[in-house]
């Protein structure tokens, strides 16, 4: 039992917070974020640079054979910048996936692509009216000779138009909301009947709403085994919650630090306003959550790798609804403190607040969370 | 990092559960898991019994007959007790004084007082609060005077938790008017069987005798049980409530009411189903599940980290404290209005009478009122929050 970092880890760590603090000001974020492309060719190569775009791939593949922990460290210093680059999607979900799933031929193809920084990839599974459910998927990929025929709608495609290729998720056998039947395939953004609707998120991401028609892609393009994507999917969403777990820590962090400053130097009244002990209680609260988050983004790292299904599952929606409701108070408490200014678009505060905000509705909220680990309950004492 | 507990300690659980299960008397364990009165013999008695094992003090170093062993074992040993049913430990002598007479204290006061606190012949108590005295603690007015070879205390402790059995209490004194107010007080020891001690019972609203006042009437203190130097009380005291706020969140006793929580939720009937399947419950029950989760990694994180535990230790005394009184909260409401009764007799073990309800529900309404303490005492949770404001945010 401990929670010390590796010498790398920790070294890892400086370097990117370093990187984040002088190379990724406020003001340049928000210039990328206005460029329309919502991403930073610069940054991103530096990001590979550093090693971190191929961190858990495999030696093999131009990475680092790097762990959960260690996107733990990534995550958590991309998120006390609010990095908008496409690691989540890319790197997390779709590298993720390709490296626990894909073939020999897939990884050697798609994974030093990525970690050179190359490559973009998105996970398009997400359906409307899936709400948080992973098994509601209506698109279906019918055989058709040696090819499959894709045919559906995806919806919250996370830096879905930015990508050259997609994952995609579709039925090729059985109902709506079975488990079985799901496979996953490779599929270029640009094919013919792939039509993609870009939209900024509120907090600077890009997102994207994808229909699918008749798209062909042959059988190669089928990752891991036919009707049986279904395990995968959800191991990869766990990364991928992890991961924004520690994003989440670290954007409460940067919250906790500039509403420090900003009700140390406010002066109201002649003195400054964190001298009055109903902020102070608020500042000490919004601490105490971001302490208790950060200890269940470390629980969700450590079992995010896991194979054990039930203990992974169950660290993954203990973590997010805590850390869900952590960025909720941390993030709403963070304005107010802020006062006016906390409302307005030119405080690093509220860019901190929505991307807290959004980071709760992304694969499952505190609510749905909450309803996973309580239903356990019930199935424990069954 | 690696939240799994290694294998070494995993057989030190082992053998901890193993010494349990041969040596915790059954009424004892039944006593505590039924929520009954507590007792001063039964105390005793168990102390006794991890004193003849050499696990009387799981905090102390070897040197002075403490186990030595490091925070995840007494983690780990706090857990396994507080899962068997063994009562808790008197934290007066074993972790509050003690470690003030280790870190303050003169050899003298080292022999003569640490192995009584260690086999549990001598029963400890706190005077710090007074009735002017509360969360202000340093505008304390109990005075000790020093004449000749003793001082002469007079003044009034209040709050003084089961300071109706105690042989001994370590008090907070005034010694001098002069300066800030932290700067005139120093840390004494009173034998309670002093002349000039009268101790008054404080009917707490569960109806229970737990906390008393204390009244110094002239009674003489030899000089020798002054803990290191006079007017330099303050520091002793605030390096003590530093260890009492680690004890506070008191995790392995709530995960042993989380146990018995769980259980009590699926044998309590809600109409045609058991109480487990009503969701609205079972929602709040795993957020509480969760909050406990995190608060035992909490503890985890502060204890081994290598810089210490420091003001941090507030946030477990606010989060352990809260926890707790929403376990025991739960606990009441879900035996739902059979709580209602109060028995007092049936909180001793012999009780054979009628009772409403189950067995959970005898103490369960009780012990909720009696657990508004738990936010109160050890500091408040609003002076916690000032500590966290003030020590750690810097405000």
């Amino acid at each position: 039992m401990n929670f010390d970092l590796t010498e790398e880890q920790q070294m890892l760590s400086d370097s990117l917070r370093r990187f984040v603090t002088n190379e990724y000001s406020f003001e340049k974020r928000g210039e990328i974020i206005q460029s329309g492309h919502g991403t930073d060719p610069a940054t991103w190569s530096a990001l590979a640079e550093m090693g971190l775009l191929g961190f858990t791939f495999p030696e093999d593949y131009d990475g680092l054979g790097g762990n959960a922990i260690d996107t733990l460290v990534v995550m958590e210093n991309l998120g006390r910048g609010l990095v908008v680059e496409p690691y989540l999607a890319t790197v997390v979900l779709a590298g993720g996936l390709i490296r626990d799933a894909g073939s020999e031929a897939q990884k050697a193809d798609i994974l030093p692509g990525i970690a050179s920084g190359e490559r973009l990839l998105a996970l398009a599974h997400s359906e409307p009216g899936a709400r948080y459910n992973l098994s509601h998927v209506q698109t279906t990929a019918r055989k058709d000779g040696d090819q499959f025929l894709i045919s559906g709608q995806k919806t919250a495609v996370l830096h879905g138009s930015q990508a050259s290729q997609l994952i995609v998720s579709a039925r090729t056998r059985g109902n709506v909301n079975e488990e079985s039947g799901l496979s996953l395939f490779l599929v270029d953004r640009h094919a013919n009947g792939v039509t993609v609707d870009d939209f900024a998120t509120h907090d600077g991401h890009r997102t994207a709403e994808i229909s699918f028609s008749k798209v062909a892609v042959s059988a190669d393009n089928l990752i891991g085994t036919l009707d049986n994507a279904f395990p995968i999917i959800e191991k990869t969403v766990d990364l991928g919650i992890a991961a924004l777990c520690a994003e989440a820590v670290g954007a409460m962090e940067a919250m906790n630090a500039a509403t420090l400053e900003y009700i140390k130097t406010r002066k109201q009244f002649g003195v400054p306003i964190g001298k009055f002990q109903a902020l102070q209680h608020r500042m000490a609260d919004m601490f105490i959550h971001t302490e208790q988050a950060r200890t269940m983004a470390i629980l969700a790292a450590s079992e995010a790798d896991s194979d054990d299904r039930a203990r992974r599952r169950e660290a993954i929606s203990m973590a997010k609804t805590l850390v869900g409701q952590a960025a909720r108070y941390v993030g709403q408490e963070g304005v107010q403190l802020h006062g006016g200014m906390g409302v307005t678009d030119e405080m690093f505060a509220a860019h901190l607040f929505k991307r807290l905000t959004l980071i709760n509705l992304l694969f499952g909220d505190a609510d749905h969370h909450l309803a996973q680990v309580s239903d356990g309950l019930l199935a424990k004492t069954a | 990092m690696d939240l799994n507990y290694t294998p070494e300690q995993e057989a030190f659980r082992a053998e901890v559960r193993q010494f349990l299960d041969d040596n915790l008397p059954d009424d004892i364990r039944e006593r505590v898991q039924k929520r009954l009165r507590p007792d001063k013999a039964m105390t005793e008695r168990w102390q006794k019994i991890l004193f003849d094992q050499g696990w009387g003090a799981s905090t102390w170093p070897k040197e002075f007959g403490g186990t030595g062993w490091d925070p995840i074992q007494q983690i780990i040993f706090e857990e396994e007790c507080a899962l068997a049913g063994a009562p808790r430990q008197l934290d007066f002598g074993l972790r509050m004084v003690a470690p003030v007479i280790m870190t303050f204290g003169n050899d003298a006061q080292k022999q003569r007082f640490l192995p009584g606190i260690l086999s549990g012949e001598d029963w400890w108590c706190q005077g710090y609060s007074e009735p002017g005295a509360g969360s202000d603690l340093a505008s304390l007015r109990t005075s000790a005077k020093l004449e000749g070879d003793h001082y002469v205390v007079n003044g009034q402790k209040t709050w003084t938790t089961l300071g109706q059995h105690a042989d001994w209490i370590f008090c907070l004194v005034r010694t001098s008017t002069e300066g800030k107010p932290q700067q005139g007080i120093s840390f004494l020891l009173i034998d309670m069987n002093t002349p000039g001690i009268e101790v008054r019972p404080i009917i707490m609203l569960d109806g229970e005798h737990e906390i008393n006042e204390v009244y110094f009437d002239n009674v003489k203190v030899p000089a020798e049980n002054l803990i290191g130097e006079e007017n330099q009380g303050w520091t002793y005291a605030k390096f003590l409530l530093g260890h009492e706020r680690t004890g506070l969140a008191n995790v392995g006793q709530w995960k042993a009411l989380m146990k018995r929580l769980k259980a009590v939720a699926r044998e309590e009937q809600d109409g045609q189903r058991p109480l487990i399947e009503n969701t609205r419950f079972r929602d709040r029950l795993a957020q509480l599940d969760m909050e406990l989760r995190a608060l035992e990694l909490t503890v985890l994180r502060v204890l081994t980290d290598k810089r210490g535990p420091g003001p941090q230790a507030s946030i477990l005394k606010i989060r352990g404290t809260e926890i707790g009184q929403q376990l025991f909260e739960m606990l009441m409401e879900a035996t739902g209005q059979d709580a209602i009764a109060h028995i007092p007799d049936a909180l001793e073990l012999d009780y054979n009478g009628p009772r409403s309800g189950s067995i959970d529900a005898t103490p369960a309404a009780g012990d909720y009122f009696n657990m508004r303490k738990l936010s109160i005492f050890g500091g408040s949770n609003e002076i916690q929050r000032n500590i966290i404001a003030q020590l750690v945010l810097g405000l």
